[in-house]
């Protein structure tokens, strides 16, 4: 029985519902202001969502198996703030920077480690112990530097989150490289596909004898090495390591993972949809600030758009 | 119900469907998996909404729009999974949405909400005790519990879908006991059920379901059991194919004492190559807990385990598995299958290190093999994409058994492999036992299902609270015998041992 093709557009649609929205949104936006569709401005939104879309690809990872991790933002600023402080310590500019970014990387790396831990072998729940580390971290932070900026990093260093390679933002080009790589973890390996069997159903997973234990440590862990690249890209762009850095960083990313068409309860979704949801999300700020839209009425829109994603999201999975 | 049809999107569940109860009756439903059974009775109980057709009740028709509609016209539906809150009392469960009020207060009435609770059950002459969670209770007391729950809405007719699926042979006959005084108090029963035994045996009336599509409404007494097979499947059968005992190898699988309290106390037993053990007993008896202990989804607090005259001792199912054991669990889809993966990924789940190469899958290889295992276990479905939740249970089940078969398993170990899952199809999994034994593979198969047990297994052992009570050989075992030993008190199988 070969199934009518209307109904397979409509599936092909609904899986990427997510696209259809953003490219009405780009029309949309085109149409309302002049400046909206030049290369300067689209480059500019791409850049100001990076970071962003970095985090939000390894929650991505999370979420699908029905997980979720409050510390990145926590994560952004601790591992800022280690990354400045190791850049102030005496020695060869190059070494110094690669022990700042091997320092701030260590920090996301522990802290997925122990979340992970915590989740699988105490069963404790992701929300509760995600904000635990999100406490922990935010708290180690201030601190670290007493509260205040970490000033006066090695010039070289701005390379990062304001250098161009190729005439590209630094951080535009580490963004397209994470989601390539998700993206062929997630579609190509085992261990990818494990994190849609743990999501899906854990017991059934475990039986087929995947060791659940291990992907959900290693999915937290993704969440936290990703959320400490993105500390170190803005620590770099403010020239700063900042304690209050990434301050509610966690909604919007789970925003945009939500908007992107992963679902919370685990086992469906993927890399693609969080990638046009963290851009989805990014177009409406640049978008509405083009238009003469203030940053309070913003966060309403921003509010009702996630309500729609969730709702449309229900309606698709009962169709 | 007249003319009654119910789409889904691409299915069409039923089909112009005349159904009529009259008060104090039991009607059975019957019809292989997919007849549209379980279709009818939620249209009845509103959980679904017809495409078509009319309900009516005493001649005044019905609208239902929601559950409430058909509980507020007098139709109570036990379903099959039970819509109890598992955290909640008894009596709070059986009283859920219209808890007594203290007068003039918005506060509930304790003291009315127990004695509520313990009245209706008086009624079934059920003894729950009504402030236990229902999580502590057995599924048959759960039962009970939302029987007694639609008889506080004074039904009139009582469906229940299944409702014979989890309950062993005792608690079958006080659910008979209990149907028979609904009927007395002239409430009409609808009786769903695979077991024809139980159609013979309560109903007054069947009507048969094939495809969605009514075949027949006959006296009970009128229908003989050939007859009633033919209805439902629309073919003859072939008698039960019979079989000569095997000449079995030497032993593959040796369990010697093998134990997890307090469900598992004492459990020895041999496989021998080339046959087919199954292990019987009543629900609870400890027979899943021993598959689980084999393959490691818990872990075994003493005994020795030999596979091939080596002693084995995985640590969690990922090393059974490469020990080449396979699990083929009762519930498939919770703890079988990932319903949201693909037939292929579901085949492919505990072997996908095998096919990559590089880090990456090799898809094209996934993919060959996906389809081989379709054609040769001949899986109904569209293709190897297709996500497992679309399939039927015998389908699914075939999914599992690929899984391990693709794993190479040496033993596999199958909890209740035809539960749930219709007449033709069983007949087939029967057969593949067959072959996988004849191919070398240890089959262990523990089943609650008498006449399927004598008719595959080479030898039977019986467990009882948590021991195997007795090996009987295949020539010495009858139903009788088995259910005996299954539920004898400790007294009697000392004085026959």
């Amino acid at each position: 029985m070969s199934r009518p093709s209307r109904s397979r557009l409509a599936a092909v649609l609904a899986e990427y519902g997510i696209i259809v929205a953003f490219v009405v949104e780009v029309i949309v936006f085109s149409a309302a202001s002049e400046h909206f569709l030049t290369v300067a401005n689209l480059a500019n939104v791409t850049l100001q969502t990076s970071v962003l879309a970095i985090i939000a690809a390894g929650m991505t990872f999370v979420i699908l198996t029905a997980g979720i991790d409050l510390s990145v933002g926590s994560l952004v600023a601790i591992s800022g703030v280690v990354c400045a402080l190791l850049l102030k310590v005496e020695g060869p500019v190059p070494a110094v920077i690669a022990l700042g970014i091997a320092g701030g990387i260590a920090v996301g790396l522990l802290s997925g480690c122990v979340s992970g831990l915590v989740i699988s072998r105490f069963s404790v729940t992701p929300f509760i112990a995600t904000l635990a580390m999100m406490t922990i971290w935010r708290g180690a932070a201030y601190l670290l530097v007493g509260g205040r900026p970490v000033w006066g990093l090695p010039e070289a260093f701005d390379f990062l989150g304001s250098g161009r390679l190729l005439g590209v933002p630094f951080p535009t080009v580490v963004m397209f490289g994470v989601y390539a790589v998700a993206w062929f973890v997630l579609a190509h390996t085992p261990f990818g596909r494990y994190v849609y069997a743990v999501g899906g159903n854990p017991e059934a997973a475990r039986l087929a004898g995947i060791r659940t234990f291990r992907v959900i440590v290693l999915v937290y862990v993704v969440s936290g090495v990703l959320a400490a690249v993105s500390g170190i890209l803005l620590a770099s762009r403010m020239s700063s390591g900042q304690p209050n850095a990434g301050l509610m960083f966690e909604l919007e990313v789970i925003a945009a993972v939500v908007v992107g068409g992963t679902s919370l309860f685990g086992g469906r979704g993927g890399i693609v949809g969080t990638f046009f949801g963290a851009m989805l999300i990014g177009v409406l700020r640049n978008g509405l600030n083009l238009v003469g839209v203030g940053s309070y009425v913003q966060q309403v829109v921003l509010g009702f758009v996630i309500l729609l994603a969730v709702m449309l999201d229900q309606v698709r999975k009962q169709s | 119900m007249s003319n009654v049809s119910k789409s889904y999107p691409g299915v069409t569940a039923l089909e112009d469907v005349d159904f009529e109860l009259v008060a104090g009756e039991v009607h059975c439903l019957v019809g292989e998996n997919g007849a549209g059974k379980s279709t009818l009775v939620k249209l009845l109980g509103g959980a679904e909404l017809p495409t078509r057709g009319r309900i009516s009740i005493a001649g005044a028709q019905l609208t239902v729009r929601e559950p409430v509609d058909s509980l507020r016209a007098g139709i109570g539906v036990i379903y099959q999974d039970f819509r109890l809150v598992p955290h909640l009392t008894v009596a709070e469960n059986i009283s859920l949405g219209l808890l007594p009020r203290r007068a003039g207060m918005p506060v509930i009435d304790w003291p009315a909400t127990r004695e509520r609770a313990e009245r209706l059950l008086a009624m079934l002459g059920e003894d729950v005790p009504v402030d236990l969670h229902v999580a502590e209770l057995s599924p048959a007391q759960q039962q009970m519990v939302e029987i007694a729950r639609v008889l506080g809405h004074d039904v009139r007719i009582v469906a229940m879908d299944e409702p014979s699926a989890t309950l062993t042979g005792r608690e079958l006959a006080n659910l008979f006991r209990v149907i028979r005084r609904l009927v007395a108090r002239k409430v009409g029963v609808i009786y769903i059920s695979h077991r024809l035994d139980e159609v013979d045996e309560i109903g007054d009336r069947v009507t048969v379901l094939r495809d969605g599509r009514k075949v027949g409404t006959f006296a009970a007494s009128e229908l003989d059991r050939s007859t009633l097979v033919r209805h439902m499947v629309g073919r003859e059968l072939g008698a039960e194919r019979s079989r000569e005992a095997r000449s079995a190898g030497g032993v593959m699988l040796r369990v010697e004492g093998l134990r997890r309290e307090p469900v598992v106390r004492d459990v020895s037993f041999e496989l021998r190559r080339g046959e087919v053990f199954c292990i019987a007993g009543l629900v609870g008896s400890g027979r899943t807990e021993v598959a689980r202990l084999i393959f490691a989804a818990d872990l075994k607090e003493g005994g020795r385990i030999e596979l091939d005259g080596r002693e084995i001792a995985p640590r969690g199912p990922r090393e059974a598995i490469d020990l080449g054991i396979g699990l083929l669990t009762e519930d498939r889809n919770q703890q079988g299958l990932i319903m949201q993966l693909s037939v292929r990924d579901n085949i492919l789940l505990s072997g996908l290190r095998v096919l990559t190469r590089r880090l990456a899958i090799d898809w094209r290889r996934a993919d060959e093999i996906g389809w081989g295992f379709v054609d040769s276990l001949q899986i109904k479905t569209p293709g190897i994409h297709q996500k497992v939740m679309h399939l039927s249970g015998g389908n699914r089940q075939k999914v599992v058994l690929a899984r391990w078969l693709f794993t190479k398993a040496r033993l596999l170990l199958f909890d209740e492999p035809t539960k749930g899952i219709d007449v033709a199809i069983k007949g087939e999994i029967h057969g593949m036992l067959r072959d996988l034994a004849d191919r070398g593979i240890g089959v262990v198969v523990i089943s609650s299902d008498l006449p399927e047990v004598l008719a595959i297994g080479d030898r039977i052992g019986v467990m009882r609270e948590g021991r195997m009570s007795a090996i009987l050989d295949r020539r010495d075992a009858t139903q009788q015998r088995v259910m005996e030993l299954a539920t004898a008190s400790d007294s009697q199988t000392e004085a026959r041992t």
